[in-house]
């Protein structure tokens, strides 16, 4: 088996997690922090909210390596996706699938549930609202609690920090509920 | 982490329904490795490529800040199916509609920027 195979199998999470604590070491070794959230406060920055609003009033420029991260970020997710993919489909848990069905929705192999995120469904009132209100509710939320999957869960755990785990504890509450109790009403 | 498929929606929703070790795992070592990281950092008194020694800054204590948002994060993350960085790499993928959802997250953070002061933290 040659590398390109090799690295275009799917991932166990044994290679994932170290491959995440791996980008969070160069980014500490090059003395930034790891956490991907504050990328959202610096456009509102570069944008010019900080003639406007306190929180956005610092000096963008020297944070600019978080915009230069987003952008890696999907330059790799397109090599990924392009030239590094194994055409299988995901193997999703047959409870999970079941679980879906219940609701409507059909697991068709893709990454994500395509009949809800295309530009079409923005057309639907439910479409447009899960796209927008859910991507409304991650910016406002990661900025609240200070930090997201990266910077809390990962950096701040890595860290022991009490905050972080007050707020990963809070990403699960909200997802439980919503997984739980929305899901059936909307789906 | 599109190799490992946790950019994927249908896998956040396994997480949240405890159906699969796969995403613990991947956060789980990824936390695991990272105390290991910082724990010899400190240790040794590593420093960053520009020779200085590698600050780490304590989150910030609030009473609700942390719970609220966090809630509030855990339900959109649920919904998209994806936090921060994903997104991004999703509109890589060749999801573009992402991109709305990356839009509305800065719309997030700019009301949030507007309404601090008014907000429990």
């Amino acid at each position: 088996m040659n590398i390109i195979e090799f690295i275009s199998k799917p991932w166990p999470w044994y290679i994932a997690g170290p491959m995440i604590s791996l980008v969070m070491f160069f980014l500490l070794w090059s003395g930034k922090s790891f956490g991907v959230s504050s990328s959202l406060r610096n456009v509102c920055s570069m944008a010019g909210a900080g003639k406007y609003y306190k929180y956005f009033d610092f000096n963008w420029k020297k944070e600019i390596w978080n915009i230069v991260f987003i952008v890696g970020a999907v330059i790799g997710g397109y090599i990924a996706s392009n030239f590094l993919q194994n055409f299988n489909s995901l193997e999703l848990s047959n409870k999970t699938v079941n679980d879906l069905l219940e609701l409507g929705l059909e697991f068709n192999g893709e990454v994500v549930p395509s009949e809800i995120f295309n530009f079409n469904s923005l057309r639907t009132l439910k479409g447009f609202l899960i796209i927008t209100l859910g991507g409304f509710f991650v910016g406002f939320g990661a900025r609240w609690a200070g930090g997201c999957t990266s910077g809390h869960a990962i950096s701040g755990l890595s860290n022991f920090q009490i905050p972080s785990l007050i707020s990963v504890i809070g990403f699960f509450i909200g997802g439980l509920i919503m997984t739980y109790l929305i899901f059936p009403l909307i789906f | 982490m599109t190799k490992s498929e946790i950019i994927s929606w249908f896998r956040i929703q396994e997480m949240f329904r405890f159906h699969s070790f796969h995403m613990f795992g991947v956060i789980g070592s990824a936390v695991f490795l990272g105390m290991i990281q910082i724990f010899l950092i400190k240790k040794i008194n590593f420093k960053n490529s520009k020779g200085k020694p590698i600050e780490f800054k304590d989150k910030k204590t609030g009473k609700y800040n942390n719970l609220f948002g966090g809630i509030i994060f855990g339900l959109g993350w649920a919904l998209t199916g994806a936090c921060p960085g994903p997104m991004y790499i999703l509109i890589g993928n060749g999801y573009f509609v992402y991109g709305l959802v990356i839009l509305s997250a800065i719309m997030g953070a700019f009301t949030y920027g507007a309404i601090k002061e008014k907000l429990p933290h």
